[in-house]
């Protein structure tokens, strides 16, 4: 397997806070891969960093491409969805017009409609309310558009910051199924941030944990989940 | 009662214009969180163009829409040159680009073309519309020709992906950015459409008003009278604004005593303050919360 983001010695900075101190991972292609660890640990800005929201150093090579000059719209036009904390929704536009926003930088306008159907089968809740303003949706429903909207990019890598945030424990494992669904099906690359270890790590196949800017663990996600050291310390279950 | 129906068409007419410079503004403003005081003068300065267009023999339609082209463009390098830079600066900073803009803008038309008042023609002629003492046959067309555009611009934003776009970038920068969205260059759009848009303004209101350096001033008061009446955060309540400014701006002028033509402008900025204190979202404008 090749790596297909592979991040070395990336630090990234608040102002003159340091928030992250050299984390280096990679990412194989076609793995559903979590980064788990506590609050304030350093999640939500690695994957700020990688789409360049946040001033960051070190290397981030994806499919072999170095990306980290490139601003966030020409990261995320490679290939690069990234489902942000708290779902980013445009919630004075419908949700169709959410699901287009997710195409807008494509060039295959053809297929567009095809995979908003696509998008309608994947989640049928959508499809009901497709004319409604996105936000009269209920929170699941927003994470659910937050996702589908990410997969109208088509992309060949998908960053999801704390999906399960805030949302009802079913709904948490019907989101989390589809997730898995994806990856398996539409050959999508997942990297999924979560406080929710124990059900990111059934969902993932490899895992990582960091805590204060630094990885302090990773590998399988069966033997992190296994391993009850581990699990203590920081993982909190 | 006719005194009556011919104010209220008067005042959409010049409604009319308001609503255009109110639209500009919220344009800007939706982009960039800030009032451009230059839009007026900018706007001045394309209703010259298009007449030095005139004087050199170009039909009045050519003249319209070379210069309704050239004001989209010199919309489009102002915001590169001047208020790209400006992007994170505080607010004063972004104010005073503003006021130095309009002084620049200003001081340039006095320059080229001095500050004699000029004639502007009028495509629509001045006779009275379809026979009826109401209107103007020039009065019927500005109002025309506001709605045609805003009925171009709905669609625009409505069924484009670009204007969808340019919704989704003024609406939330960071999530439009994680859709691909080249955010920078939509607000650099934004300046160029809402510079083209003041542009038929004042080719419009300029037959009315004379063409000199100073014409868009009173104008520019009640496009921002507009745009507060009807909230910042809406271009359709900047457009309802509009009309609803330029009515009752005809007949506050008639019917209360005392007031006529001197008293007009003061009245608007009263508006302003009115609106402020009492609704300040505008009559249909969103509150905005902003977390802290």
């Amino acid at each position: 397997m090749t790596a297909m983001l592979n991040v070395k010695d990336l630090r990234a900075y608040y102002g003159q806070v340091q928030a992250l101190h050299g984390l280096s991972f990679s990412l194989n292609e076609g793995s559903l891969t979590t980064l788990l660890g506590a609050n304030g640990a350093g999640k939500t800005t690695t994957l700020r960093a990688i789409c360049n929201m946040v001033r960051s150093t070190g290397a981030i090579e994806f499919e072999g491409k170095p990306i980290g000059t490139r601003s966030t719209e020409n990261v995320v036009r490679l290939g690069i969805a990234h489902v942000p904390q708290g779902r980013g929704t445009f919630t004075n536009m419908t949700v169709e017009e959410n699901l287009q926003l997710g195409a807008i930088s494509r060039s295959d306008k053809g297929a567009i409609g095809s995979d908003i159907e696509r998008m309608y089968e994947h989640f049928p809740v959508l499809k009901q309310r497709y004319t409604q303003q996105a936000g009269t949706l209920s929170g699941g429903e927003q994470q659910m558009l937050a996702v589908a909207r990410a997969l109208m990019l088509r992309p060949r890598l998908m960053l999801l910051d704390e999906p399960s945030f805030g949302l009802a424990p079913l709904i948490v494992r019907d989101l989390f199924r589809i997730l898995g669904k994806i990856n398996r099906e539409e050959k999508v690359t997942i990297l999924v941030v979560e406080q929710n270890a124990q059900l990111a790590l059934e969902l993932a196949d490899q895992a990582y944990v960091i805590e204060t800017g630094r990885i302090v663990m990773s590998g399988n996600a069966k033997d992190i989940a296994n391993n009850e050291d581990v699990r203590k310390s920081y993982l909190g279950y | 009662m006719e005194l009556f129906a011919n104010q209220v068409l008067a005042g959409i007419a010049t409604g009319a214009i308001y609503a255009c410079m109110a639209l500009a503004v919220v344009m800007i403003y939706q982009a960039i969180d800030h009032l451009n005081f230059a839009q007026g003068e900018m706007a001045m300065f394309s209703t010259f163009v298009s007449w030095q267009l005139m004087q050199w023999g170009v039909p009045y339609w050519g003249a319209f829409v070379l210069t309704v082209a050239f004001s989209f463009a010199a919309g489009i390098v102002i915001e590169r040159l001047l208020f790209k830079p400006l992007a994170k600066a505080p607010i004063l900073t972004n104010v005073a680009g503003f006021i130095a803009l309009y002084a620049i803008i200003n001081s340039v038309a006095g320059l080229i073309w001095d500050f004699t008042i000029k004639q502007y023609p009028t495509p629509f002629g001045s006779s009275p519309f379809l026979g009826s003492q109401l209107i103007s046959t020039h009065q019927a067309g500005m109002i025309g020709i506001t709605l045609l555009m805003l009925l171009l611009l709905f669609f625009f934003f409505r069924f484009t992906r670009v204007g969808l776009a340019m919704r989704a970038a003024a609406s939330l920068p960071e999530s439009a950015r994680l859709v691909g969205i080249n955010t920078s260059w939509m607000i650099a759009l934004g300046w160029g459409m809402a510079s083209a848009i003041g542009s038929i303004a004042g080719m419009m209101i300029a037959p009315v008003v004379f063409l000199e350096p100073n014409m868009m001033l009173g104008v520019l008061i009640y496009g921002f009278a507009a745009a507060v009446l009807g909230g910042l955060s809406s271009p359709f309540g900047a457009v309802m604004g509009g009309f609803l400014v330029g009515i009752f701006e005809n007949l506050v002028g008639t019917y209360i005593p005392g007031v006529g033509n001197e008293l007009k402008l003061p009245i608007a900025l009263a508006l302003i303050i009115v609106v402020l204190v009492v609704k300040p979202a505008g009559l249909f404008g969103r509150a905005i919360v902003k977390r802290v």
